[in-house]
């Protein structure tokens, strides 16, 4: 059966890796290529890049970095951060991205996600979305969470899959850094309202977190996380066999003595 | 040296760096004349198959990578590159493929449990029918792979390589004599991917 995802979430700003790493063994920790390559090699199912850049130099700089990732990453790969345009999308693409991730750009054009959809079809399009309980509502924020949109959270992300979204990334703002576990609450709210996959974000701070996302609720299919895998809280392989043991379904590589082979 | 038919249908730049990975030579071409002279042949394709086999078929390479089939050089699709090596699809209507393995190309709906999710997006294991397949040469069966795929290929039993179980059976990779195709996406697959790729480079 398909697997569950662990998805390592890299933020990127002029090129280098923002949240401090400790890995050993790294030439350079802050370098977002040779941090994908050890992710990828740990086992990571998948990899984010978030370009969180404002200049246009440093945007030069992360799709040249994305470039040297997928060249020697061979996982898929989702790019986010500043994407507003078709233009956007057509430029991380070429650099080697899978899937494009948008959030305040689709907020501001809801028709992007329909444009791409159309364009590169709906497996390209993630739709990432920040969202906060604000009066009994689960309500969508922009801007890194900055601001309050005041749009119904399920109803916009109902709306993001109806224009052709073909992944929800969902960031629960009231868990995010609490690092005591996912928003089970607004994620099973995410899993009852949509058929695509739902990917969790926001709020892992231990592996039985992840145990107990993946057994509460089964629509969900990967879980997101950056500074518990960045600081060496927990190793990528390490929760891969935890959870493997807990009966959840992962992909864990076996290396034959060629050192190839899955 | 492998050539890659560029149609231009999806992003080919993952699949041309994998390969220089386990320093296979490749190059992406739209030239006749080079995939005239090619010695093997990967088609890839994403997207919707009516779209893929209409931009195929107006490059006039269609014609091409089913004469060059023909002559025995192997030839390997991917993705929608696979579905069009059959004889037709049902996406989005009926559309003839190059009907170079017998089959068709149906929704994975009227295989799967019905709560699942449709495309399937993820990694899955592939269940080996014929191990022996020097394309498998490199793998291990229960090799986990990266799929994206709402269609898969009906086919005779003979044609399947492996298969890949989501709540039923779905055909992942099929051969017939030199012709290869996987569902899977072998560039986006990790080390199993590229043992693929390997074992297809060295035919």
């Amino acid at each position: 059966m398909i697997t569950k995802r662990i998805i390592p979430c890299l933020d990127v700003r002029d090129g280098r890796v923002v949240k401090g790493t400790r890995f050993l063994g790294l030439r350079d920790v802050a370098s977002p290529v040779e941090l994908a390559a050890l992710y990828s090699d740990q086992g990571a199912d998948e990899l984010v890049f978030y370009d969180i850049t404002a200049s246009s130099d440093g945007r030069k700089i992360f799709t040249e970095i994305l470039r040297e990732t997928a060249s020697r990453v061979f996982i898929p790969l989702t790019v986010g951060g500043g994407i507003s345009t078709i233009e956007d999308f057509d430029r991380v693409l070429k650099c080697g991205a899978d899937k494009v991730s948008v959030n305040s750009g689709a907020l501001r054009d809801p028709e992007l996600i329909s444009q791409a959809a159309k364009k590169y079809g709906s497996q390209c399009v993630v739709l990432s979305v920040d969202a906060k309980r604000v009066d009994g509502q689960f309500r969508v924020f922009s801007k890194g969470g900055r601001e309050d949109t005041s749009l119904d959270a399920l109803e916009w992300i109902r709306k993001g899959v109806g224009l052709g979204a073909g992944e929800i990334v969902l960031n629960s703002i009231d868990t995010d850094g609490v690092k005591k576990g996912f928003d089970l609450e607004m994620l099973e709210a995410v899993c009852a309202a949509v058929q695509v996959p739902v990917i969790a974000s926001g709020g892992a701070g231990s592996m039985e977190d992840f145990e107990i996302l993946f057994k509460t609720l089964p629509g969900v299919d990967a879980g997101l996380a950056a500074s518990i895998f960045h600081f060496g809280q927990i190793r990528i392989p390490d929760l891969k066999q935890f959870l493997d043991e807990k009966g959840i379904n992962m992909r864990i590589e076996k290396r034959d003595e060629d050192g190839f082979a899955g | 040296m492998i050539t890659i038919i560029d149609y231009g249908v999806g992003n080919l730049f993952s699949l041309k760096s994998s390969l220089q990975a386990i320093h296979v030579e490749a190059q992406v071409t739209a030239d006749m004349d080079t995939i005239v002279h090619a010695d093997k042949i990967i088609l890839p394709g994403v997207g919707a198959f009516g779209d893929a086999a209409k931009k195929l078929r107006q490059t006039g390479l269609d014609k091409i990578a089913v004469e060059r089939a023909s002559e025995g050089i192997p030839l390997l699709g991917i993705c929608v590159g696979m579905q069009l090596l059959f004889e037709r699809s049902h996406e989005f209507g009926v559309h003839p493929g190059l009907g170079l393995i017998p089959g068709e190309v149906k929704p994975i709906r009227e295989t799967i449990s019905s709560e699942l999710k449709i495309p399937q997006i993820g990694w899955n294991q592939l269940q080996m029918i014929q191990k022996e397949h020097p394309l498998f040469r490199y793998l291990r069966d229960g090799a986990y792979v990266y799929f994206v795929h709402s269609y898969h290929a009906v086919t005779p039993r003979e044609y399947v390589l492996a298969r890949t179980d989501y709540g039923g059976l779905l055909t992942a990779a099929v051969a017939r004599e030199n012709v290869m195709g996987c569902q899977f996406h072998p560039e986006k697959s990790g080390r199993a991917g590229l043992a693929i790729l390997k074992a297809f480079a060295e035919l």
